[in-house]
Protein backbone atom coordinates (compact mmCIF):
# COMPACT_ATOMS: atom_id res chain seq x y z
CA UNK A 1 0.00 0.00 0.00
CA UNK A 2 1.32 3.61 -0.32
CA UNK A 3 0.73 5.67 2.30
CA UNK A 4 1.71 9.55 2.22
CA UNK A 5 3.55 11.12 5.54
CA UNK A 6 2.96 14.51 6.50
CA UNK A 7 5.68 16.25 8.47
CA UNK A 8 3.83 18.65 10.33
CA UNK A 9 4.62 21.95 10.85
CA UNK A 10 5.62 23.75 14.11
CA UNK A 11 6.18 27.45 15.16
CA UNK A 12 10.18 26.47 14.51
CA UNK A 13 9.29 25.18 11.16
CA UNK A 14 7.24 28.51 10.36
CA UNK A 15 10.07 30.91 11.05
CA UNK A 16 12.25 29.15 8.04
CA UNK A 17 15.09 27.46 8.03
CA UNK A 18 17.50 26.82 11.09
CA UNK A 19 20.65 28.57 11.68
CA UNK A 20 23.43 26.34 8.96
CA UNK A 21 24.87 24.46 12.22
CA UNK A 22 21.62 22.92 13.32
CA UNK A 23 20.68 22.63 9.90
CA UNK A 24 23.76 20.68 9.34
CA UNK A 25 22.81 18.24 11.80
CA UNK A 26 19.57 17.88 11.01
CA UNK A 27 20.47 16.93 7.02
CA UNK A 28 22.39 14.34 8.60
CA UNK A 29 20.42 12.66 10.76
CA UNK A 30 17.99 12.58 8.22
CA UNK A 31 19.53 11.93 5.61
CA UNK A 32 21.03 8.60 7.28
CA UNK A 33 16.92 7.57 8.14
CA UNK A 34 16.22 8.49 4.48
CA UNK A 35 19.43 5.83 3.06
CA UNK A 36 17.23 3.21 5.56
CA UNK A 37 14.30 3.79 3.67
CA UNK A 38 16.17 3.67 0.28
CA UNK A 39 17.89 0.87 1.32
CA UNK A 40 14.37 -0.97 2.73
CA UNK A 41 12.45 -0.17 -0.89
CA UNK A 42 9.84 1.98 1.02
CA UNK A 43 10.90 5.87 0.09
CA UNK A 44 9.45 6.43 -3.22
CA UNK A 45 9.32 10.17 -2.91
CA UNK A 46 9.52 12.89 -0.32
CA UNK A 47 10.39 16.37 -0.06
CA UNK A 48 10.40 19.50 2.12
CA UNK A 49 8.27 22.30 2.11
CA UNK A 50 9.22 25.99 2.41
CA UNK A 51 7.39 28.12 5.54
CA UNK A 52 3.75 28.72 4.70
CA UNK A 53 4.99 32.87 4.15
CA UNK A 54 5.73 31.82 0.96
CA UNK A 55 2.38 29.75 0.20
CA UNK A 56 -1.24 30.79 -1.29
CA UNK A 57 -4.66 29.79 -0.13
CA UNK A 58 -7.39 29.34 -3.04
CA UNK A 59 -10.89 29.58 -1.16
CA UNK A 60 -13.79 28.19 -2.64
CA UNK A 61 -17.65 29.69 -2.03
CA UNK A 62 -19.47 28.94 -4.65
CA UNK A 63 -18.43 30.81 -7.74
CA UNK A 64 -16.60 32.91 -6.05
CA UNK A 65 -12.20 32.41 -5.42
CA UNK A 66 -10.89 34.41 -3.29
CA UNK A 67 -6.56 34.32 -3.32
CA UNK A 68 -5.18 34.35 0.47
CA UNK A 69 -1.39 34.96 1.12
CA UNK A 70 0.47 33.38 3.59
CA UNK A 71 1.58 33.19 6.27
CA UNK A 72 -1.11 30.78 7.98
CA UNK A 73 -2.07 30.58 11.42
CA UNK A 74 -2.84 27.07 13.48
CA UNK A 75 1.24 25.87 12.65
CA UNK A 76 -0.03 22.44 13.65
CA UNK A 77 -2.28 22.52 10.98
CA UNK A 78 0.07 22.82 8.27
CA UNK A 79 2.32 20.82 6.37
CA UNK A 80 6.35 20.99 6.50
CA UNK A 81 7.43 18.61 4.40
CA UNK A 82 6.36 14.83 3.24
CA UNK A 83 7.07 11.58 2.38
CA UNK A 84 5.49 9.00 -0.64
CA UNK A 85 5.92 5.46 1.21
CA UNK A 86 5.37 1.96 -0.32
CA UNK A 87 4.47 -0.61 2.77
CA UNK A 88 2.70 -3.56 3.20
CA UNK A 89 0.39 -2.57 6.10
CA UNK A 90 -0.12 0.47 8.47
CA UNK A 91 1.49 -1.50 11.25
CA UNK A 92 4.95 -1.24 8.98
CA UNK A 93 4.63 2.80 8.10
CA UNK A 94 3.91 3.13 11.64
CA UNK A 95 7.17 0.76 13.04
CA UNK A 96 9.30 3.09 10.25
CA UNK A 97 7.75 6.74 11.10
CA UNK A 98 8.74 5.81 15.25
CA UNK A 99 12.63 5.50 13.47
CA UNK A 100 12.59 8.85 12.04
CA UNK A 101 14.83 11.00 14.08
CA UNK A 102 12.71 14.13 15.64
CA UNK A 103 12.48 16.21 12.25
CA UNK A 104 11.96 19.47 14.70
CA UNK A 105 13.93 21.03 17.38
CA UNK A 106 10.84 21.08 20.02
CA UNK A 107 7.38 18.67 20.21
CA UNK A 108 6.27 17.62 16.44
CA UNK A 109 4.03 15.10 14.14
CA UNK A 110 4.12 12.79 11.70
CA UNK A 111 0.53 11.93 10.15
CA UNK A 112 0.58 8.92 7.73
CA UNK A 113 -2.18 8.43 5.43
CA UNK A 114 -3.32 5.65 3.14
CA UNK A 115 -3.68 6.57 -0.80
CA UNK A 116 -7.00 5.47 -2.08
CA UNK A 117 -6.42 2.45 -4.36
CA UNK A 118 -8.43 1.29 -7.24
CA UNK A 119 -10.23 -1.50 -5.14
CA UNK A 120 -11.33 1.50 -2.95
CA UNK A 121 -13.93 2.79 -5.28
CA UNK A 122 -15.72 -0.19 -5.53
CA UNK A 123 -19.13 0.15 -6.44
CA UNK A 124 -18.61 4.16 -7.25
CA UNK A 125 -17.28 3.47 -10.35
CA UNK A 126 -21.07 2.74 -11.86
CA UNK A 127 -21.62 1.26 -14.56
CA UNK A 128 -22.41 4.70 -16.45
CA UNK A 129 -18.75 5.08 -15.82
CA UNK A 130 -17.50 2.51 -16.66
CA UNK A 131 -19.49 2.76 -19.85
CA UNK A 132 -18.40 6.09 -20.61
CA UNK A 133 -14.86 4.85 -20.11
CA UNK A 134 -15.19 2.47 -22.48
CA UNK A 135 -16.26 4.77 -24.91
CA UNK A 136 -13.21 7.14 -24.81
CA UNK A 137 -11.20 3.53 -24.80
CA UNK A 138 -13.26 2.52 -28.30
CA UNK A 139 -12.64 6.52 -29.20
CA UNK A 140 -8.90 6.26 -28.58
CA UNK A 141 -8.78 2.73 -30.62
CA UNK A 142 -10.31 4.10 -33.39
CA UNK A 143 -12.98 1.65 -33.72
CA UNK B 1 -10.92 -6.87 26.77
CA UNK B 2 -8.95 -3.87 27.21
CA UNK B 3 -6.32 -5.82 28.14
CA UNK B 4 -6.27 -8.11 25.38
CA UNK B 5 -6.51 -5.53 23.33
CA UNK B 6 -3.55 -3.52 24.36
CA UNK B 7 -1.36 -6.46 24.25
CA UNK B 8 -2.37 -7.33 20.66
CA UNK B 9 -1.85 -3.92 19.57
CA UNK B 10 1.86 -4.05 21.58
CA UNK B 11 2.04 -7.42 19.38
CA UNK B 12 1.57 -6.40 15.76
CA UNK B 13 3.76 -3.18 16.66
CA UNK B 14 6.62 -5.85 17.40
CA UNK B 15 6.28 -7.73 14.62
CA UNK B 16 6.17 -4.74 12.04
CA UNK B 17 9.38 -4.26 13.22
CA UNK B 18 10.55 -7.67 13.33
CA UNK B 19 9.28 -7.65 9.74
CA UNK B 20 10.98 -4.43 8.89
CA UNK B 21 14.33 -6.33 10.14
CA UNK B 22 13.84 -9.64 9.31
CA UNK B 23 15.51 -9.92 6.16
CA UNK B 24 18.38 -8.84 7.38
CA UNK B 25 18.46 -10.68 10.44
CA UNK B 26 18.23 -14.06 8.23
CA UNK B 27 21.19 -12.60 5.99
CA UNK B 28 23.16 -11.96 9.32
CA UNK B 29 22.38 -15.65 10.73
CA UNK B 30 22.94 -17.45 7.47
CA UNK B 31 26.01 -16.14 7.25
CA UNK B 32 26.78 -17.24 10.31
CA UNK B 33 25.30 -20.57 10.47
CA UNK B 34 25.77 -21.32 6.48
CA UNK B 35 22.22 -22.80 6.60
CA UNK B 36 19.05 -20.88 5.82
CA UNK B 37 16.82 -23.42 8.13
CA UNK B 38 18.49 -22.77 11.06
CA UNK B 39 18.72 -18.94 10.09
CA UNK B 40 14.90 -19.40 10.16
CA UNK B 41 14.32 -21.20 13.75
CA UNK B 42 16.46 -18.35 15.21
CA UNK B 43 14.96 -15.73 13.72
CA UNK B 44 11.64 -17.22 14.74
CA UNK B 45 13.88 -17.89 17.97
CA UNK B 46 14.64 -13.97 18.41
CA UNK B 47 11.13 -12.75 17.63
CA UNK B 48 9.68 -14.65 20.04
CA UNK B 49 12.15 -13.24 22.53
CA UNK B 50 11.13 -10.15 21.90
CA UNK B 51 7.42 -10.58 22.26
CA UNK B 52 8.15 -11.17 25.64
CA UNK B 53 11.03 -8.81 26.49
CA UNK B 54 10.32 -5.82 24.48
CA UNK B 55 6.21 -5.50 26.33
CA UNK B 56 8.33 -5.03 29.31
CA UNK B 57 11.49 -2.81 27.96
CA UNK B 58 9.94 -1.11 24.82
CA UNK B 59 11.78 -1.10 21.75
CA UNK B 60 15.38 -0.97 21.53
CA UNK B 61 17.24 1.60 20.08
CA UNK B 62 18.64 -0.84 17.58
CA UNK B 63 16.24 -3.21 17.18
CA UNK B 64 18.09 -5.50 14.63
CA UNK B 65 21.45 -5.66 16.79
CA UNK B 66 19.34 -6.59 19.41
CA UNK B 67 17.19 -9.88 17.64
CA UNK B 68 21.00 -10.34 15.66
CA UNK B 69 22.03 -10.84 19.56
CA UNK B 70 19.24 -12.76 21.08
CA UNK B 71 19.35 -15.28 18.35
CA UNK B 72 23.33 -15.80 18.44
CA UNK B 73 22.88 -16.42 21.97
CA UNK B 74 20.47 -19.23 21.16
CA UNK B 75 22.83 -20.35 18.88
CA UNK B 76 25.66 -20.53 20.53
CA UNK B 77 23.67 -22.43 23.49
CA UNK B 78 22.47 -24.81 20.61
CA UNK B 79 26.16 -25.77 20.45
CA UNK B 80 26.66 -25.90 23.90
CA UNK B 81 24.02 -28.26 24.59
CA UNK B 82 24.90 -30.43 21.87
CA UNK B 83 28.23 -30.59 23.17
CA UNK B 84 27.23 -31.22 26.70
CA UNK B 85 25.10 -34.66 25.40
CA UNK B 86 27.92 -36.32 23.76
CA UNK B 87 31.36 -35.99 25.30
CA UNK B 88 32.92 -36.97 21.80
CA UNK B 89 31.11 -34.02 20.44
CA UNK B 90 32.53 -31.58 23.34
CA UNK B 91 35.68 -31.03 21.15
CA UNK B 92 34.04 -30.49 17.82
CA UNK B 93 31.53 -28.01 19.64
CA UNK B 94 34.57 -25.86 21.07
CA UNK B 95 35.70 -25.43 17.80
CA UNK B 96 32.26 -24.61 16.29
CA UNK B 97 31.65 -22.42 19.05
CA UNK B 98 34.99 -20.43 18.18
CA UNK B 99 34.74 -20.62 14.46
CA UNK B 100 31.07 -19.07 15.24
CA UNK B 101 32.39 -16.61 17.46
CA UNK B 102 34.41 -14.98 14.63
CA UNK B 103 31.43 -15.32 12.84
CA UNK B 104 29.24 -13.71 14.76
CA UNK B 105 31.94 -10.69 15.42
CA UNK B 106 32.09 -10.21 11.50
CA UNK B 107 28.38 -10.60 11.35
CA UNK B 108 27.84 -7.67 14.25
CA UNK B 109 30.56 -5.40 12.42
CA UNK B 110 28.49 -5.58 9.36
CA UNK B 111 25.37 -4.76 11.62
CA UNK B 112 26.54 -1.33 11.20
CA UNK B 113 27.55 -1.44 7.52
CA UNK B 114 25.77 0.93 5.73
CA UNK B 115 26.26 -1.09 2.56
CA UNK B 116 23.77 -3.48 3.42
CA UNK B 117 26.56 -6.65 2.38
CA UNK B 118 25.03 -8.79 4.10
CA UNK B 119 21.61 -8.76 2.94
CA UNK B 120 22.95 -8.33 -0.50
CA UNK B 121 24.71 -11.44 0.61
CA UNK B 122 21.60 -13.34 1.03
CA UNK B 123 19.71 -12.26 -2.18
CA UNK B 124 22.81 -13.39 -4.11
CA UNK B 125 22.93 -16.64 -2.78
CA UNK B 126 18.53 -17.00 -2.94
CA UNK B 127 19.37 -16.28 -6.47
CA UNK B 128 22.26 -17.96 -7.24
CA UNK B 129 21.98 -20.45 -10.39
CA UNK B 130 22.26 -23.52 -9.08
CA UNK B 131 18.72 -23.28 -8.11
CA UNK B 132 15.84 -23.59 -11.11
CA UNK B 133 14.76 -19.85 -11.35
CA UNK B 134 10.86 -20.78 -10.43
CA UNK B 135 12.71 -22.22 -6.97
CA UNK B 136 14.65 -18.84 -6.88
CA UNK B 137 11.89 -16.92 -6.89
CA UNK B 138 9.85 -18.98 -4.66
CA UNK B 139 12.96 -18.67 -1.89
CA UNK B 140 13.58 -15.03 -2.57
CA UNK B 141 10.32 -14.06 -1.80
CA UNK B 142 9.97 -15.66 1.16
CA UNK B 143 13.22 -15.10 2.40
CA UNK B 144 13.93 -11.31 1.40
CA UNK B 145 10.40 -10.25 0.62
CA UNK B 146 9.18 -12.09 4.34
CA UNK B 147 5.71 -13.66 2.54
CA UNK B 148 4.84 -17.07 4.14
CA UNK B 149 4.31 -20.20 1.62
CA UNK B 150 0.91 -19.13 1.38
CA UNK B 151 0.96 -16.32 0.21
CA UNK B 152 3.61 -17.65 -2.17
CA UNK B 153 1.23 -20.47 -3.16
CA UNK B 154 -1.73 -17.91 -4.26
CA UNK B 155 0.60 -15.13 -5.94
CA UNK B 156 1.60 -18.15 -8.28
CA UNK B 157 -1.63 -20.09 -8.65
CA UNK B 158 0.15 -22.70 -7.02
CA UNK B 159 -0.86 -24.97 -4.05
CA UNK B 160 1.16 -24.58 -0.93
CA UNK B 161 2.75 -27.91 -1.28
CA UNK B 162 4.40 -27.67 -3.97
CA UNK B 163 5.96 -23.95 -3.22
CA UNK B 164 7.07 -25.66 0.10
CA UNK B 165 8.70 -28.39 -1.93
CA UNK B 166 10.19 -25.83 -4.32
CA UNK B 167 12.16 -23.94 -1.37
CA UNK B 168 13.07 -27.15 0.27
CA UNK B 169 14.98 -28.20 -3.17
CA UNK B 170 16.49 -24.29 -2.88
CA UNK B 171 17.98 -24.60 0.53
CA UNK B 172 19.41 -28.12 -0.13
CA UNK B 173 20.46 -27.11 -3.23
CA UNK B 174 22.46 -23.81 -1.36
CA UNK B 175 23.62 -26.14 1.31
CA UNK B 176 24.90 -28.86 -0.97
CA UNK B 177 26.78 -26.11 -3.27
CA UNK B 178 28.31 -25.03 0.42
CA UNK B 179 27.07 -21.38 -0.80
CA UNK B 180 28.84 -19.09 1.46
CA UNK B 181 26.16 -15.83 1.89
CA UNK B 182 28.64 -13.33 0.39
CA UNK B 183 28.36 -10.79 -2.56
CA UNK B 184 30.57 -12.13 -5.30
CA UNK B 185 33.51 -9.91 -6.50
CA UNK B 186 35.20 -9.22 -9.40
CA UNK B 187 33.90 -10.82 -12.95
CA UNK B 188 31.68 -13.75 -11.24
CA UNK B 189 29.80 -10.48 -10.07
CA UNK B 190 28.25 -9.55 -13.16
CA UNK B 191 26.92 -13.05 -13.69
CA UNK B 192 25.88 -13.50 -10.30
CA UNK B 193 24.26 -10.09 -10.67
CA UNK B 194 22.69 -11.57 -14.09
CA UNK B 195 20.73 -14.06 -12.18
CA UNK B 196 19.89 -11.73 -9.08
CA UNK B 197 17.94 -9.60 -12.09
CA UNK B 198 16.03 -12.08 -14.08
CA UNK B 199 14.70 -13.33 -11.13
CA UNK B 200 13.23 -9.87 -10.13
CA UNK B 201 12.29 -9.56 -13.15
CA UNK B 202 10.43 -13.21 -13.31
CA UNK B 203 8.51 -12.10 -10.04
CA UNK B 204 7.23 -9.00 -11.53
CA UNK B 205 6.39 -10.53 -15.10
CA UNK B 206 4.37 -12.97 -13.16
CA UNK B 207 2.39 -9.89 -11.95
CA UNK B 208 2.14 -7.99 -14.52
CA UNK B 209 1.28 -10.77 -17.89
CA UNK B 210 -0.11 -13.42 -15.38
CA UNK B 211 0.04 -16.02 -17.61
CA UNK B 212 -2.09 -18.41 -16.46
CA UNK B 213 -5.55 -17.99 -14.72
CA UNK B 214 -8.76 -15.53 -14.06
CA UNK B 215 -6.91 -12.38 -13.32
CA UNK B 216 -4.73 -10.12 -15.54
CA UNK B 217 -2.69 -9.15 -13.18
CA UNK B 218 -1.48 -10.06 -9.67
CA UNK B 219 -0.21 -6.34 -7.92
CA UNK B 220 0.71 -8.16 -5.19
CA UNK B 221 3.57 -9.60 -7.39
CA UNK B 222 4.88 -6.84 -8.95
CA UNK B 223 4.67 -4.59 -5.57
CA UNK B 224 7.18 -7.22 -4.75
CA UNK B 225 9.42 -7.23 -7.23
CA UNK B 226 9.10 -3.26 -7.31
CA UNK B 227 10.28 -3.59 -3.36
CA UNK B 228 13.21 -5.96 -4.58
CA UNK B 229 14.41 -3.79 -7.21
CA UNK B 230 14.49 -1.11 -5.14
CA UNK B 231 16.16 -2.60 -2.67
CA UNK B 232 19.11 -3.60 -5.20
CA UNK B 233 19.23 -0.19 -6.89
CA UNK B 234 19.74 1.10 -3.19
CA UNK B 235 22.32 -0.91 -1.97
CA UNK B 236 23.85 -1.22 -5.74
CA UNK B 237 23.64 2.41 -7.21
CA UNK B 238 26.70 1.76 -9.18
CA UNK B 239 25.61 -1.14 -11.71
CA UNK B 240 23.71 0.42 -14.24
CA UNK B 241 21.74 -3.15 -15.08
CA UNK B 242 20.31 -2.99 -11.70
CA UNK B 243 18.79 0.87 -12.52
CA UNK B 244 17.88 -0.27 -15.73
CA UNK B 245 15.90 -3.13 -14.50
CA UNK B 246 14.40 -0.59 -11.70
CA UNK B 247 13.27 1.60 -14.61
CA UNK B 248 11.73 -1.14 -16.50
CA UNK B 249 9.44 -2.31 -13.56
CA UNK B 250 8.80 1.36 -12.17
CA UNK B 251 7.78 2.42 -15.69
CA UNK B 252 5.79 -1.18 -16.58
CA UNK B 253 4.10 -1.05 -13.18
CA UNK B 254 3.06 2.66 -14.13
CA UNK B 255 0.22 1.00 -15.89
CA UNK B 256 -1.17 -1.49 -13.93
CA UNK B 257 -4.33 0.38 -13.30
CA UNK B 258 -4.97 1.00 -17.01
CA UNK B 259 -3.88 -2.41 -18.26
CA UNK B 260 -7.40 -4.18 -17.05
CA UNK B 261 -10.36 -2.65 -18.20
CA UNK B 262 -13.58 -1.93 -15.57
CA UNK B 263 -15.00 -5.50 -16.74
CA UNK B 264 -11.26 -6.97 -16.08
CA UNK B 265 -10.34 -7.19 -19.89
CA UNK B 266 -7.11 -6.57 -21.16
CA UNK B 267 -6.46 -3.22 -22.30
CA UNK B 268 -3.64 -3.01 -24.94
CA UNK B 269 -1.16 -0.23 -24.19
CA UNK B 270 -2.34 1.72 -27.55
CA UNK B 271 -5.83 2.13 -25.86
CA UNK B 272 -4.98 2.43 -22.39
CA UNK B 273 -6.57 5.75 -20.87
CA UNK B 274 -3.18 7.55 -20.05
CA UNK B 275 -4.47 9.80 -17.25
CA UNK B 276 -4.63 6.37 -14.80
CA UNK B 277 -0.94 5.90 -15.71
CA UNK B 278 0.59 6.61 -12.27
CA UNK B 279 2.82 9.61 -12.85
CA UNK B 280 5.28 8.99 -9.52
CA UNK B 281 6.09 5.71 -10.79
CA UNK B 282 7.17 7.05 -14.42
CA UNK B 283 9.47 10.38 -13.08
CA UNK B 284 11.09 7.44 -11.01
CA UNK B 285 11.37 5.05 -13.79
CA UNK B 286 12.73 7.86 -16.05
CA UNK B 287 15.04 8.86 -13.52
CA UNK B 288 16.40 5.45 -12.74
CA UNK B 289 17.06 4.99 -16.55
CA UNK B 290 18.72 8.27 -16.59
CA UNK B 291 21.13 7.24 -14.37
CA UNK B 292 21.66 4.09 -15.89
CA UNK B 293 22.58 6.01 -19.35
CA UNK B 294 24.86 8.70 -17.29
CA UNK B 295 26.85 5.32 -15.59
CA UNK B 296 27.52 3.87 -19.55
CA UNK B 297 24.50 1.62 -19.67
CA UNK B 298 22.59 3.28 -21.91
CA UNK B 299 22.79 -0.37 -24.47
CA UNK B 300 22.57 -2.72 -21.46
CA UNK B 301 19.20 -5.16 -22.37
CA UNK B 302 17.09 -4.37 -19.29
CA UNK B 303 18.04 -0.17 -19.81
CA UNK B 304 16.73 -0.79 -23.43
CA UNK B 305 13.99 -2.07 -22.55
CA UNK B 306 13.59 0.41 -20.04
CA UNK B 307 13.59 2.98 -22.94
CA UNK B 308 11.35 1.43 -24.62
CA UNK B 309 8.75 1.48 -21.99
CA UNK B 310 9.84 5.36 -21.61
CA UNK B 311 8.76 5.92 -25.32
CA UNK B 312 5.45 5.33 -24.47
CA UNK B 313 5.31 6.97 -21.05
CA UNK B 314 6.47 9.89 -22.64
CA UNK B 315 3.71 9.96 -25.66
CA UNK B 316 0.95 12.04 -24.20
CA UNK B 317 -1.29 10.17 -26.53
CA UNK B 318 -1.41 6.92 -28.26
CA UNK B 319 -0.70 8.90 -31.65
CA UNK B 320 2.06 10.72 -30.22
CA UNK B 321 4.08 7.41 -30.18
CA UNK B 322 7.77 7.55 -31.03
CA UNK B 323 7.25 4.43 -33.25
CA UNK B 324 10.45 4.93 -35.28
CA UNK B 325 12.79 5.66 -32.07
CA UNK B 326 10.91 2.49 -30.79
CA UNK B 327 11.82 0.44 -33.90
CA UNK B 328 15.48 1.64 -33.52
CA UNK B 329 15.76 0.85 -29.63
CA UNK B 330 14.25 -3.44 -30.83
CA UNK B 331 16.93 -3.19 -33.38
CA UNK B 332 19.61 -2.48 -30.65
CA UNK B 333 18.25 -4.93 -28.17
CA UNK B 334 18.13 -7.82 -30.81
CA UNK B 335 21.65 -7.46 -30.84
CA UNK B 336 22.36 -6.96 -27.32
CA UNK B 337 19.52 -9.93 -26.27
CA UNK B 338 18.78 -12.27 -29.57
CA UNK B 339 15.53 -13.87 -28.83
CA UNK B 340 12.39 -15.09 -31.13
CA UNK B 341 9.90 -12.84 -28.75
CA UNK B 342 12.17 -9.29 -28.84
CA UNK B 343 12.14 -10.22 -32.74
CA UNK B 344 8.30 -10.47 -32.68
CA UNK B 345 8.41 -7.30 -30.75
CA UNK B 346 10.60 -5.71 -33.32
CA UNK B 347 8.47 -6.65 -36.03
CA UNK B 348 4.94 -4.85 -34.00
CA UNK B 349 7.58 -1.51 -33.69
CA UNK B 350 8.60 -1.59 -37.48
CA UNK B 351 4.76 -2.36 -38.52
CA UNK B 352 3.77 0.66 -36.42
CA UNK B 353 6.60 2.60 -37.64
CA UNK B 354 6.74 1.62 -41.51
CA UNK B 355 3.29 0.03 -41.68
CA UNK B 356 1.90 -3.64 -41.37
CA UNK B 357 3.63 -5.01 -44.87
CA UNK B 358 7.57 -4.24 -42.36
CA UNK B 359 5.80 -5.94 -39.84
CA UNK B 360 4.55 -9.04 -41.54
CA UNK B 361 7.92 -9.32 -43.23
CA UNK B 362 9.92 -9.36 -40.27
CA UNK B 363 7.30 -11.88 -38.31
CA UNK B 364 7.27 -14.15 -41.48
CA UNK B 365 10.99 -14.37 -40.48
CA UNK B 366 10.54 -16.03 -37.33
CA UNK B 367 7.39 -17.60 -38.20
CA UNK B 368 9.04 -21.40 -37.80
CA UNK B 369 11.40 -20.38 -34.67
CA UNK B 370 10.44 -23.51 -32.30
CA UNK B 371 10.21 -21.27 -29.04
CA UNK B 372 7.49 -19.61 -30.93
CA UNK B 373 5.67 -22.33 -32.28
CA UNK B 374 3.17 -22.01 -28.83
CA UNK B 375 3.32 -18.46 -28.36
CA UNK B 376 0.05 -16.68 -28.66
CA UNK B 377 1.70 -13.07 -29.12
CA UNK B 378 2.83 -14.41 -32.44
CA UNK B 379 -0.27 -14.96 -34.22
CA UNK B 380 -2.27 -12.30 -32.47
CA UNK B 381 0.63 -9.59 -33.83
CA UNK B 382 0.26 -11.30 -37.49
CA UNK B 383 -3.40 -10.88 -36.92
CA UNK B 384 -2.87 -7.58 -36.19
CA UNK B 385 -0.97 -6.40 -39.40
CA UNK B 386 -3.21 -8.18 -41.72
CA UNK B 387 -6.17 -6.56 -40.36
CA UNK B 388 -4.64 -3.38 -40.89
CA UNK B 389 -3.50 -4.74 -44.09
CA UNK B 390 -6.74 -4.86 -45.21
CA UNK B 391 -6.72 -9.13 -45.28
CA UNK B 392 -9.61 -9.53 -43.03
CA UNK B 393 -10.45 -13.39 -43.28
CA UNK B 394 -6.73 -14.33 -42.83
CA UNK B 395 -6.45 -11.60 -39.74
CA UNK B 396 -9.56 -13.67 -38.47
CA UNK B 397 -7.84 -17.25 -38.67
CA UNK B 398 -4.77 -15.62 -37.15
CA UNK B 399 -6.86 -14.31 -33.91
CA UNK B 400 -8.74 -17.13 -33.65
CA UNK B 401 -4.92 -19.15 -33.20
CA UNK B 402 -3.69 -16.83 -30.83
CA UNK B 403 -7.09 -17.05 -28.87
CA UNK B 404 -6.46 -21.12 -28.67
CA UNK B 405 -3.02 -20.56 -27.80
CA UNK B 406 -3.73 -18.59 -24.75
CA UNK B 407 -4.07 -19.49 -21.49
CA UNK B 408 -5.07 -16.28 -19.90
CA UNK B 409 -9.06 -16.00 -20.17
CA UNK B 410 -9.00 -12.14 -20.22
CA UNK B 411 -6.21 -12.44 -22.81
CA UNK B 412 -8.82 -15.39 -24.44
CA UNK B 413 -11.64 -13.21 -24.84
CA UNK B 414 -9.91 -9.63 -26.25
CA UNK B 415 -8.40 -11.97 -29.07
CA UNK B 416 -11.94 -13.41 -29.62
CA UNK B 417 -13.19 -9.71 -30.12
CA UNK B 418 -10.94 -9.12 -32.49
CA UNK B 419 -11.48 -12.10 -34.50
CA UNK B 420 -15.28 -11.23 -34.26
CA UNK B 421 -14.53 -7.96 -35.82
CA UNK B 422 -12.54 -8.93 -38.85
CA UNK B 423 -16.62 -9.88 -39.91
CA UNK B 424 -17.47 -6.84 -39.75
Amino acid sequence: MRVMVFVKATEDSEKGLPPTEEMTEMFEAMGKYNEELVNAGVMVDGDGLKPSSAGKRIAFDGASRTVIDGPFAEARELVAGYWVWEVKDMDEAVAWAKRCPNPMPGPSELEIRPFYEMEDFGDALTPELAEREQQLRDRLSGE
Amino acid sequence: MAKDETRDQTHRAIEAVFRIERARLLASLARMTRDVDRAEELAQDALLIALTEWPKTGVPDRPGAWLTAAAKRRLIDGVRHDAMRSRKQAEIGRELDEEQDMRVEAAEAALDDPLGDELLGLIFAACHPVISPEARAALTLRLVGGLTVEEIARAFLSNEAAIAARITRAKKAIAKAGLAFEVPRGAELQTRLGSVLEVVYLIFNEGYAATAGPSLVRPPLCAEAQRLARILAGLMPEQPEVLGLLALVEIQASRLSARAGSDGRFVPLTQQNRARWDQLLIRRGLNALDRAAALGGADGPYALQAALAACHARARTAEATDWRRIAGLYDRLGQVMPSPVVELNRAVAHSMAFGPEAGLRLVDQIADAATLRNYAPLPAARGDFLFRAGRRDEAKAAFEAAAALTANERERDFLLDRAAACGK
